[in-house]
C-alpha cells in the first residue's frame, strides 16, 4: 500500500521522474486531475528559512514500543526499499541522508519562500479554492526571526497566503507578544489552538477550530499547539497557560464541528507524528491529521483505523523543503476519499516568484551586513538531525567546552537548523539557524556522576519512552566530553550506563565541570552561547572533520531506524 | 478580567474556610495516614484493603507534568453510594496527598492540585457503598528542556 501510494504521488500523473532536465521537471508539480475536491495545501516547521537551504534527513530515528520498524521510524535504505523509491536520485535525496554531499551538490538547495510561492502558484491553478495551513514553528529559528521577534516571518507568511496556523516555537516570544500577534493577523490569518487554556479557570486561550467552505464542502480545522511547549521549552514565556494532548476535549470539538455541519474534519497538528499517530487510534471523526513538531518526511501518509473508521496521518517535513498537498474528494453521500501528497520543494526546479523574492531581500536588508559575517570554514558536512548527535552540535560542543575550560557540555537536541557542505564558509547566519532562541544563556555548573546519570536517564526518557504520550518529540541532548552506553529500549532509570570521562569511569565522590545552555528555569543568568561560539570559530578560522558521537547501543539489532554505515 | 475573578474567588473563600471549626477538621483528619512515609502503610492507616480495579473511576491528569508543584488533577467516581476518594501519590514523600469526603447526594467529582516529586503512579481508592475501589495512571515529571 504504502509503495503504490507514493509512486502515485509523483509517477501515476503522467510525469517521470524528473532526474535531470527542465523538460520532465514540468510534470514534477503536476498533480492527478481532481473532481469536487477540497484541498489543503500543508508547510509546517519552516523554522524561519526564508532562503533555500541544505536539510539533511535522518541516519538514525529509531522507533520505541509500538512504533519499532514503522513509519517515521525507517532511515536511508530502509526508508527507500519501504516506498520504493529508486536509490541515487531527486527523490532518495529528498527523503534519505544517502550520498547527502554528493546529491546535495547535484539537486541543490531546497525550500525557500519564493521557490515556494511559484509551487503554491502552480498548484493552486490545479486545485483551484484550496487553503494554505501551517502547522507552526514558521517564527522560529533565523537570525532574522529572532531580531524582529518572529515580524519578518508573519510578513512572509501573509504573504504565501498562510490563512491558518497553530504553534509552538511561537510561544518562546511570550503570551503577551502572541496575543498581540494573533489578534493582528486575524482575520486574514487564524491561529487555532484547541489544546490552550488557562491554568486557573480553563478558560480557552485561542479559537479551537476554523470552518471553511472549500468549493462549496465544509471543511472543519481544529488547531492542536504542541502539547508540552510549558515543558520542552521555558514555563515562564507561558505561565497562565495550561497545555497537554487533551484527547477528550478534541472528541468534544470533532462532535461539534459535526453538529456544525463539517462535511470532513482535519486536525491541524503539532503533536509529532507518534502522538499523531496513537491520537489518531483513540479519538474517532476526524478525516486527517496534518502533522508537524517531529520533522518527518514520511513519504506516504499513514491510515490508521479506529472506532469511527479511518484517519489518514501526514507528517509535512520541515524548513520549506516539502509542501503537502491534502485533496478530500466528495461523492453524493459524502466524503468519498482521502490523499495527501508530500511534495519535496527542489529550489532549481521552481523559478522563485519576483513577487516573494523582493520581499523576503527587503526583510533582510536591514540586517545583510550581520548576517553575512564570516566567522569559519567547514571542512566536514555539518548537520543537525539525527537521534545521538549531529555534526553541528558537535561543533557547538566543542566550542563550549574549550572556552569554558568544562569536562562536559550538553547542548539541546533541536531538529531545527540547515546542513552545511564541506569547505562552505560558516557565517553568522548559519550559526544562528542552529541557535536562534529567547532564552540562549550558557552557564556552568558542578553535577557529581549521579546527578549526571539522572540527568541522562530523564532527557532520554523525554525521546526513548515507549508511549509516545510521554515523549516530547526531540532527539536526544547532545553530550560531549562525556561517553555512555545506551540501551532505549530499556525501562528509565537503566537506559545509560558505563559513564566515562577520557575513558575513566566516573568518580562517584567528585564533581565535573560541565557547560550547558538554553535553560528551561525561570533566572538563570549568563551570555548567549553563541557568542561563544563565534569566538571559537573566528579564533580557528577553519573547523575540521567532526564526527558525531556514537554511543554503544543495547538492544537495537537490526533496527530499520538505524542506517548501517554511510 | 482574570485577575479580577481571582480576587473575587478569594474574597469569596477565605473567609468561607474560616468559619469551619477547627474541632471539625481535626475530627476527619487522618493523621496517621498523611504522615506515613510509604504507600502500604499509608494505605492500611487510610483503611483501604485489597481493592479490585475499576474504571468507573475516572482520572484526568496530565500525561506528563507542566508542573509538578502543581499537577491538576480531576476524578470523578461513578460508583454508586461514593463515600469517600483517596488520592495515593506512591512515589511522594507521604504518599496519600488527599482526602475527600461526600455526603450522601453529592456529584462524587473533584477537581485539585496536588505536588508530585517525581514520576509517580497516582492510585485513587473510592470507599462506595461500604466497599472500596481503586484505579490509576502515571504522571510524569520531567526537568524538561530540548524542545524541538
Amino acid at each position: 500500500m504504502n509503495r503504490r501510494d507514493f509512486l502515485g504521488v509523483l509517477l501515476a500523473s503522467g510525469a517521470c521522474l524528473p532526474e535531470a532536465g527542465s523538460a520532465a521537471a514540468a510534470g514534477f508539480y503536476d498533480l492527478p486531475p481532481v473532481a469536487n475536491c477540497a484541498t489543503l495545501f500543508h508547510l509546517t516547521d519552516c523554522h524561519a528559512q526564508l532562503l533555500p537551504l541544505h536539510y539533511r534527513e535522518p541516519s538514525d530515528n529509531l522507533g520505541l514500543g509500538t512504533r519499532a520498524g514503522q513509519p517515521p521510524h525507517l532511515a536511508g535504505e530502509a526508508l527507500l526499499r519501504r516506498y520504493g523509491i529508486p536509490s541515487g536520485g531527486r527523490l532518495a535525496h529528498a527523503f534519505s541522508h544517502i550520498d547527502f554531499v554528493e546529491a546535495a551538490r547535484q539537486y541543490g538547495r531546497m525550500g525557500g519562500f519564493a521557490h515556494l510561492a511559484t509551487l503554491l502558484n502552480r498548484l493552486r491553478d490545479q486545485r483551484p479554492g484550496a487553503v494554505l495551513v501551517d502547522g507552526g514553528d514558521s517564527w522560529q529559528g533565523s537570525a532574522t526571526a529572532l531580531w524582529t521577534r518572529g515580524a519578518d516571518m508573519r510578513e512572509a507568511c501573509l504573504a504565501l497566503g498562510v490563512e491558518v496556523m497553530t504553534g509552538h516555537w511561537e510561544f518562546t516570544y511570550g503570551a503577551d507578544e502572541v496575543l498581540e500577534h494573533v489578534a493582528a493577523l486575524a482575520p486574514r490569518l487564524r491561529f487555532l489552538a484547541q489544546n490552550i487554556r488557562t491554568t486557573e479557570f480553563e478558560d480557552p486561550v485561542f479559537e479551537p477550530f476554523v470552518l471553511r467552505s472549500i468549493n462549496g464542502h465544509l471543511i472543519a480545522i481544529i488547531g492542536q499547539a504542541y502539547p508540552y511547549t510549558p515543558i520542552a521549552n521555558p514555563r515562564h514565556f507561558v505561565p497562565e497557560w495550561r497545555f497537554g494532548i487533551q484527547s477528550e476535549e478534541l472528541a468534544k470539538q470533532v462532535r461539534s464541528v459535526r453538529a456544525a455541519g463539517a462535511q470532513a474534519v482535519v486536525l491541524l497538528s503539532h503533536n509529532g507524528m507518534d502522538v499523531d499517530l496513537k491520537l489518531a487510534s483513540q479519538v474517532s471523526g476526524l478525516d486527517a491529521i496534518l502533522g508537524g513538531h517531529t520533522h518527518d518526511a514520511v513519504p506516504a501518509p499513514v491510515r490508521v483505523r479506529n472506532a469511527g473508521g479511518e484517519t489518514l496521518v501526514a507528517n509535512g517535513g520541515s524548513h520549506g523543503k516539502f509542501l503537502g498537498v491534502l485533496d478530500m474528494e466528495f461523492a453524493d453521500v459524502g466524503l468519498a476519499q482521502v490523499n495527501y501528497r508530500i511534495l519535496p520543494v527542489f529550489s532549481d526546479l521552481l523559478p522563485p516568484d519576483p513577487g516573494m523574492q523582493a520581499l523576503v531581500a527587503r526583510l533582510r536588508t536591514p540586517f545583510l551586513d550581520r548576517l553575512r559575517e564570516p566567522l569559519a570554514i567547514s571542512d566536514g558536512l555539518l548537520y543537525r538531525r539525527g537521534n545521538f548527535g549531529g555534526t553541528f552540535d558537535q561543533l557547538i560542543l566543542q566550542a563550549l567546552l574549550e572556552t569554558q575550560d568544562a569536562q562536559i557540555a550538553f547542548s539541546p537536541g533541536f531538529r531545527w537548523g540547515g546542513s552545511l557542505l564541506p569547505g562552505q564558509t560558516i557565517t553568522r547566519e548559519d550559526l544562528l539557524g542552529q541557535m536562534a532562541i529567547t532564552y540562549p544563556q550558557m552557564h556552568v555548573d558542578w553535577y557529581t556522576a549521579v546527578q549526571l546519570h539522572a540527568l541522562l536517564e530523564d532527557l532520554g526518557d523525554n525521546l526513548f519512552n515507549p508511549d509516545p504520550y510521554r515523549q516530547q518529540g526531540g532527539d536526544l541532548v547532545r553530550v560531549a566530553g562525556l561517553s555512555f552506553t545506551c540501551a532505549p529500549r530499556a525501562p528509565v532509570g537503566q537506559r545509560f550506563s558505563d559513564l566515562r570521562l577520557k575513558g575513566e569511569l566516573l568518580s562517584p565522590s567528585r564533581r565535573y565541570k560541565t557547560v550547558s545552555w538554553a535553560p528551561v528555569a525561570e533566572g538563570v543568568v549568563g551570555p548567549p552561547a553563541w557568542e561563544a561560539v563565534e569566538q571559537w570559530l573566528v579564533a580557528r578560522r577553519r573547523v575540521p572533520v567532526l564526527r558525531p558521537p556514537a554511543p554503544a547501543l543495547v538492544g537495537v539489532g537490526n533496527d530499520p531506524g538505524l542506517a548501517v554505515g554511510s | 478580567m482574570r485577575k479580577a475573578r481571582r480576587i473575587l474567588l478569594q474574597a469569596l473563600l477565605l473567609p468561607a474556610l474560616a468559619l469551619v471549626p477547627l474541632r471539625l477538621l481535626a475530627a476527619v483528619w487522618n493523621r496517621a495516614a498523611f504522615e506515613a512515609r510509604d504507600l502500604a502503610t499509608a494505605l492500611r492507616e487510610a483503611g483501604v484493603g485489597e481493592p479490585a480495579r475499576s474504571e468507573d473511576i475516572v482520572i484526568r491528569a496530565p500525561e506528563i507534568a507542566e508542573n509538578g508543584a502543581q499537577v491538576p488533577v480531576e476524578i470523578q467516581s461513578r460508583l454508586v453510594g461514593t463515600e469517600l476518594i483517596q488520592l495515593f501519590v506512591e512515589r511522594n514523600p507521604q504518599p496519600l496527598a488527599a482526602s475527600f469526603r461526600f455526603l450522601g447526594g453529592t456529584e462524587a467529582f473533584i477537581s485539585t492540585r496536588i505536588k508530585m516529586g517525581e514520576t509517580s503512579e497516582l492510585r485513587v481508592v473510592v470507599t462506595a457503598a461500604g466497599r472500596t475501589w481503586f484505579n490509576s495512571r502515571e504522571v510524569k515529571v520531567t526537568i524538561g528542556g530540548c524542545g524541538v
